[in-house]
């Protein structure tokens, strides 16, 4: 069997359920076995991404619509870690966002900024039923 | 959203009582923020001390209440962000946006 951690997800659409899916991000953070940096940190980062990448799945792609889900994929292998979030919504530009950096005082747009900046790569893609945010973070020494 | 409030002369301090100021709950402290404001409360520190995660929204709630303190000639500061957190406010050059003190005691003594 090949090592390889899978994790796969579906909760209903209400924010109410972004710690749950930020907290399994973290503990497998913490499963990692090659990985020297500061590994608290790292815990983090991926509870941001996760929280951002729902959040804006349930909000913006599923519009709050409590009958809808939002489908979560982590697949942890030896040196790198693909994150996939599914809605349900018609999509937008996520390379325009990215070109589209919040000035200190927004109050908003700096939800991408984190997934961009704290990912190793970012795409977004249209799937059955609606779209599908994957983001990888490479463990490569 | 579990908060308590304290009031110190003409300044409020806000404590927030949880883990996380996510796209949960950072609409409620906007709230709470606008409530304070519409009572001509516009002295605020928020202390951070128990929020062990913050998003793009906690941040933005915190940017609102920044602003709306501001246009009414009063001040809105923070103080006892845990590291992570202030890791955030670093990486989204905010820090340079807010005035953060360790504690309650040194954001009360600089208004």
């Amino acid at each position: 069997m090949k090592n390889q951690l899978e994790v796969d997800i579906k909760v209903p659409n209400q924010t109410k359920y972004l710690s749950l899916i930020g907290k399994i991000g973290e503990d497998i953070a913490y499963t990692l076995k090659k990985f020297n940096d500061n590994r608290e940190e790292l815990a983090y980062h991926i509870n941001l991404v996760l929280t951002e990448a729902m959040a804006n799945a349930i909000t913006h792609a599923n519009k709050n619509d409590p009958n809808k889900q939002v489908h979560v994929s982590l697949c942890l292998s030896e040196d790198n870690l693909c994150i996939r979030v599914y809605d349900h919504g018609q999509g937008f530009d996520i390379n325009a966002i990215k070109e589209h950096k919040a000035a200190p005082e927004d109050e908003h747009g700096r939800g991408i900024f984190f997934i961009h900046t704290l990912m190793d790569s970012v795409t977004y893609k249209k799937c059955e039923n609606g779209h599908v945010l994957e983001m990888n973070k490479s463990f490569k020494s | 959203m579990i908060v308590s409030i304290e009031e110190y002369g003409h300044i409020i301090t806000l404590t927030l009582r949880e883990e996380r100021l996510d796209a949960h709950n950072s609409n409620e402290l906007k709230a709470q923020l606008l409530n304070l404001f519409e009572e001509g409360k516009v002295n605020i520190i928020i202390d951070l001390s128990s929020v062990r995660f913050i998003d793009s929204s906690g941040l933005g709630a915190l940017v609102s209440g920044f602003k709306n303190a501001s246009s009414r000639d009063g001040g809105l500061k923070l103080c006892g962000l845990q590291a992570q957190v202030k890791s955030m406010f670093e990486l989204t050059r905010l820090h340079r946006v807010f005035e953060i003190f360790p504690g309650t005691e040194e954001a009360l003594a600089s208004f």
